[in-house]
C-alpha cells in the first residue's frame, strides 16, 4: 500500500506534459488555426490585389453612381438605362422582394390545402395530394421554371392572336395585360376610411371576445366585421363620385398599349416557386397536424365541437407551433430560390448584379452586395418569425 | 351429479364457422362508400377530382404517347405543315425522336464519340461498387466503402480525364450531361458528409475561435442562394489565387456545390448531436475515451442514425441543385438539354417541352429512388428505442 502511494507520488510530476492538458492544448490549437487563417487571408488579399492590378481594375464601391446603360423590362420604380448602377440594384432588389412576397402568399395557401388534402378521408384526394408532393419535391426547381417559361408560356399566342379575357384582360406570349386602376381625387380619403374600418373591426373583435368570456354568449363577429371593413370605403367612394377609372389595355398592331403588364418571366418564376415550395409546405403542415396528439381531437369531439371548429380552435393552434419554425426556413428558401430568375432573364437582384459584374468586372463588390442583402433578408425574416413563434408559444399554460 | 344441469344448460362442444362480415362492411362497394362517397361533400370532391384526373390523364397520355413522334431524323418529323414539317396543322405531341437522337449527348455531353466508352465504363463501375454497398446483406462494407469513395473516384478521374496509360486527354469542358450532374453530386456527397460533421463538431466546440469560424461559415453560406455561392466560386476563386494560376471551371463548380452542401449538412448533423443525451458524452468521458474516440465510437453513430432522413434530404436537395451549374454556363443534364433546344436541326415548338419532360423525369427517377431508399434504411435501423 505504502509502496503504491510512494510510486504514485513519485510519478506525479511526470504526469502533466503541457500538451496533455486539454485546456492548454485547446489554446494552442486555436492559436495555430488563427495564425494559419491570418496568413491565408493575407496571401489571398495580396493575390487579389495583384490580380486586380494585372486586369487594370480598381476596387471600391464608387462605380455604383456611374451610368448603368442597360434596360430592365420590369421595374417597380422609375428606371432607365441612364440611371445609376445603384438604382439598377434597387430595381433588382424590389423585383426579388415582389416575386418572393407574391410567391409566399400563394405557396402558403396551396401548401395548406395540399397538406390537409394528404390527411383527407377521401382516398382519391389523398392519393392526388401524394402524387403532387412526390412529383414536385423530386424535380429541380430550375426544370419547373423552364417548364413554365419554355413549355407553357411560350406556347401562348403572339400579340395578333392574343387571348382576350373578360374585363379587358389580355393574355399573349409577351405577358398578361390587365386594366390599371387610376386613382382620382379623394382616393386618399377612401384609403383612410378603409384603415379606419379595419381598426374598427379589430376593436369590435376584441370587444366581442371579452363579451364572450364574460357572458358566454358570442356576439356576431364575422358579418359585422365584413360590414365594418367594406362599408366605410364604399360610402366614401360614392360620396366622392366614384373617383376611380381604369386604364384599359388596347391591342395595337404589334403591341398592346396601356394597362398594366406582368411579363412571362415573372409569371413563370412566380408559378414555379409557388408550386415547388407548396410541396414542401404541404409536408410541414401534414407533420404539424399529425403531431398534435389524437387525444386533443377526441377531447374536442367529447366536448361537442364540430369537426370544423375542432380543427380551427383546437388542432390548428397547436399544430402551428410545430409548423412555424420549418415554415420560416421554407419562406427563406423561396426568397433565395427566386435568384434562379437569372436563368430566364427576370431582373432580380442576382440577374442585375450579374449584368453589372459582367460590365464592370467588379466581382468582389457585387458578390459582397449580394451576400449583405441576402444575409440581411434572412436575418430580418428569422427575427420576425422568431417573434411570431414566441407569440404563438405564449398561448401555452 | 355432473349431468344434473345437462338439460337446462347448453355448452357448445365445437366451434362454429366464423360468420361473414355484414354486407356493407366488405367488398368494393363498402370500400367505395367509405373512401370515396362518405357524404355529399365527399362525393362532390371525388367526382370533381375524378373528372380532373381523367381529363388531364387523357391529355397527358395523348401528348406523351399517342401523338408523340418516336422515330425521325430531323425537325420536320416534329413540326406541323405550317411550321415546315410533316405533321398536320394543330398537331402537338412529344418529340421523343429528338431525345432518342440526342440520348448519348444528354448522357455524356460533348465527350469525343470514340472515347465515349470511358464515361459509360465509369457509370458501370460506379453502379457495380455502389449497388453492393447499398444492399445491407452484402458483407465487407468497410472495404466496399473504401472502394466506392476513395479508389473508384481516383480511377474514374484518370479514366475520364485521360492523359495516362495512353488514354487521350479529354478536357473537362467537353464533359457534360448526366455525367457532370452525377460527378458533381457524387463529389458533393462524398465531401459534404465529413466536412459537415467537422463543421457541426466545430460549432459545438468549447474553443471560441473554432466555434466562431464554423458559425460564420455555416450562417453565411446558408444565408445566401446557391447561385451566389457558384458566382463566388467561379469569379472570386481565381482572384484569390496567385496570378497565372488557372483553376478549372469544373473544379470551381464542384468547390461551390461542396461548400454549400457542407454548410447544410453541418446543420442537419448538429440537430442529431443535440438530440444525444448528455449521459452519453459523460459516459464516454468516464471510460477515459479521448475526444475523437468519444465522437467516433459513441456519439456520431447515434447522432447520424437519428438524422438519416435529414441527410438524405440534403443529398436530394444537392442533386437537384446541381442543375444550377447550367447558369454559370456549364453543361450538366439540364444545361445540355437546354443547349440542344438551339440545334437548328431539331428546333420546333415541341422540342423544348419534350426535352424538359425528359430531364425532369431523369432527375425525378434519381431523387425518388434516393428518398425510397432512405425510407427503407430508416425502417431497418429503427430498433425501437425511440421515445
Amino acid at each position: 500500500m505504502a509502496q503504491d502511494d510512494a510510486a504514485l507520488s513519485a510519478r506525479q510530476p511526470a504526469r502533466s506534459v503541457w500538451y496533455n492538458d486539454p485546456y492548454k492544448r485547446g489554446i494552442a490549437f486555436q492559436a495555430i488555426t488563427a495564425v494559419v487563417l491570418v496568413i491565408a487571408a493575407v496571401w489571398m488579399w495580396q493575390n487579389t490585389l495583384e490580380n486586380l492590378k494585372r486586369a487594370n481594375l480598381t476596387s471600391g464601391f464608387g462605380f455604383l453612381t456611374s451610368r448603368a446603360g442597360f434596360d430592365i423590362a420590369q421595374s417597380l420604380i422609375e428606371y432607365s438605362a441612364d440611371a445609376s448602377y445603384l438604382r439598377a440594384l434597387m430595381v433588382g432588389l424590389l423585383n426579388t422582394l415582389s416575386v418572393a412576397a407574391a410567391g409566399i402568399i400563394t405557396t402558403t395557401i396551396l401548401g395548406l390545402l395540399i397538406g390537409i388534402a394528404r390527411l383527407s378521408r377521401n382516398w382519391l384526394i389523398r392519393k392526388l395530394a401524394t402524387v403532387y408532393v412526390e412529383g414536385f419535391r423530386n424535380i429541380p426547381l430550375l426544370v419547373i421554371i423552364f417548364f413554365w417559361y419554355k413549355g407553357v408560356l411560350n406556347a401562348l399566342p403572339n400579340v395578333r392572336d392574343s387571348i382576350v379575357l373578360p374585363f379587358s384582360m389580355v393574355l399573349n406570349n409577351r405577358g398578361f395585360y390587365f386594366p390599371a386602376p387610376v386613382f382620382g381625387e379623394g382616393s386618399g380619403a377612401i384609403l383612410i376610411a378603409l384603415v379606419a374600418g379595419i381598426a374598427g373591426a379589430v376593436f369590435y373583435a376584441r370587444w366581442a371576445k371579452a363579451k364572450q368570456m364574460e357572458t358566454g354568449v358570442r356576439p356576431p363577429v364575422f358579418w359585422v366585421n365584413i360590414a365594418l371593413v367594406l362599408l366605410p370605403p364604399l360610402l366614401v367612394f360614392f360620396a366622392f363620385g366614384a373617383p376611380l377609372t381604369f386604364d384599359l389595355p388596347v391591342a395595337g398592331k404589334f403591341n398592346i398599349n396601356g394597362g398594366s403588364m406582368i411579363g412571362p418571366e415573372f409569371m413563370s418564376l412566380y408559378l414555379a416557386l409557388s408550386f415547388y415550395t407548396a410541396s414542401y409546405i404541404a409536408e410541414i403542415v401534414r407533420a404539424g397536424i399529425v403531431g398534435v396528439a389524437k387525444g386533443q381531437t377526441e377531447a374536442a369531439y367529447a366536448l361537442g365541437l364540430q369537426p370544423g371548429r375542432t380543427m380551427r380552435l383546437v388542432v390548428l393552434p397547436q399544430a402551428l407551433r410545430i409548423i412555424i419554425p420549418p415554415m420560416t426556413s421554407q419562406y427563406l428558401n423561396l426568397t433565395k430560390n427566386s435568384s434562379l430568375a437569372v436563368a430566364i432573364g427576370y431582373a432580380d437582384l442576382v440577374a442585375v448584379g450579374g449584368t453589372i459584374l459582367n460590365q464592370t468586372g467588379r466581382a468582389i463588390e457585387v458578390v459582397a452586395i449580394w451576400l449583405a442583402i441576402y444575409v440581411s433578408i434572412s436575418l430580418t425574416t428569422s427575427l420576425f418569425m422568431n417573434w411570431f413563434n414566441r407569440k404563438m408559444a405564449l398561448v401555452e399554460r | 351429479m355432473t349431468s344434473k344441469n345437462n338439460d337446462i344448460a347448453f355448452v357448445r362442444s365445437h366451434m362454429l364457422a366464423a360468420e361473414k362480415p355484414p354486407r356493407q362492411e366488405i367488398g368494393l362497394a363498402a370500400w367505395l362508400s367509405r373512401n370515396l362517397f362518405s357524404g355529399l361533400f365527399d362525393t362532390i370532391l371525388t367526382l370533381v377530382s375524378l373528372t380532373l384526373i381523367v381529363w388531364t390523364g387523357a391529355h397527358l397520355v395523348n401528348w406523351l404517347l399517342v401523338n408523340a413522334v418516336w422515330f425521325g431524323t430531323d425537325r420536320t418529323f416534329c413540326a406541323t405543315v405550317e411550321q415546315g414539317g410533316i405533321q398536320p396543322n394543330g398537331w402537338s405531341g412529344a418529340c421523343w425522336a429528338f431525345v432518342g437522337e440526342k440520348f448519348s449527348y444528354f448522357m455524356v455531353g460533348a465527350y469525343p464519340v470514340h472515347e465515349r466508352w470511358r464515361p459509360y465504363l465509369v457509370f458501370a463501375l460506379f453502379a457495380a461498387t455502389l449497388a453492393p454497398l447499398l444492399m445491407p446483406r452484402v458483407p465487407h462494407k468497410a472495404a466496399n466503402a473504401l472502394l466506392a469513395f476513395v479508389i473508384m473516384p481516383v480511377i474514374s478521374f484518370f479514366l475520364l480525364h485521360g492523359g495516362v496509360f495512353g488514354l487521350m486527354p479529354v478536357e473537362t469542358s467537353l464533359w457534360g450531361g448526366l455525367l457532370v450532374t452525377l460527378i458533381i453530386s457524387y463529389v458533393g456527397i462524398v465531401v459534404s458528409l465529413p466536412v459537415g460533421i467537422l463543421l457541426a463538431l466545430g460549432r459545438r466546440s468549447q474553443m471560441a475561435v473554432i466555434r466562431t469560424l464554423c458559425i460564420a461559415f455555416i450562417e453565411l453560406i446558408r444565408g445566401v442562394p446557391l447561385i451566389t455561392v457558384l458566382f463566388l466560386a467561379s469569379y472570386m476563386l481565381p482572384l484569390f489565387l496567385p496570378p497565372g494560376t488557372n483553376i478549372d471551371k469544373f473544379l470551381r463548380a464542384v468547390i461551390g456545390v461542396s461548400m454549400f452542401a457542407s454548410a447544410y449538412m453541418a446543420e442537419v448533423i448538429r440537430g442529431g448531436l443535440q438530440a444525444i443525451p448528455k449521459g452519453q458524452f459523460e459516459g464516454a468521458d468516464s471510460l477515459g475515451l479521448s475526444y475523437w474516440q468519444k465522437m467516433a465510437l459513441i456519439v456520431m453513430p447515434q447522432a447520424i442514425k437519428l438524422v438519416i432522413p435529414g441527410i438524405v434530404n440534403t443529398f436530394i436537395g444537392m442533386f437537384k441543385d446541381t442543375s444550377l451549374v447550367s447558369i454559370i454556363s456549364m453543361y450538366d443534364l439540364l444545361g445540355i438539354v437546354r443547349a440542344s433546344f438551339a440545334d437548328a436541326n431539331w428546333v420546333s415548338s415541341v422540342t423544348p417541352l419534350t426535352g424538359l419532360v425528359f430531364a425532369g423525369f431523369v432527375f425525378w427517377l434519381f431523387c425518388f429512388s434516393m428518398s425510397r431508399y432512405s425510407g427503407f434504411i430508416e425502417r431497418r435501423l429503427d430498433t425501437g428505442h425511440k421515445r
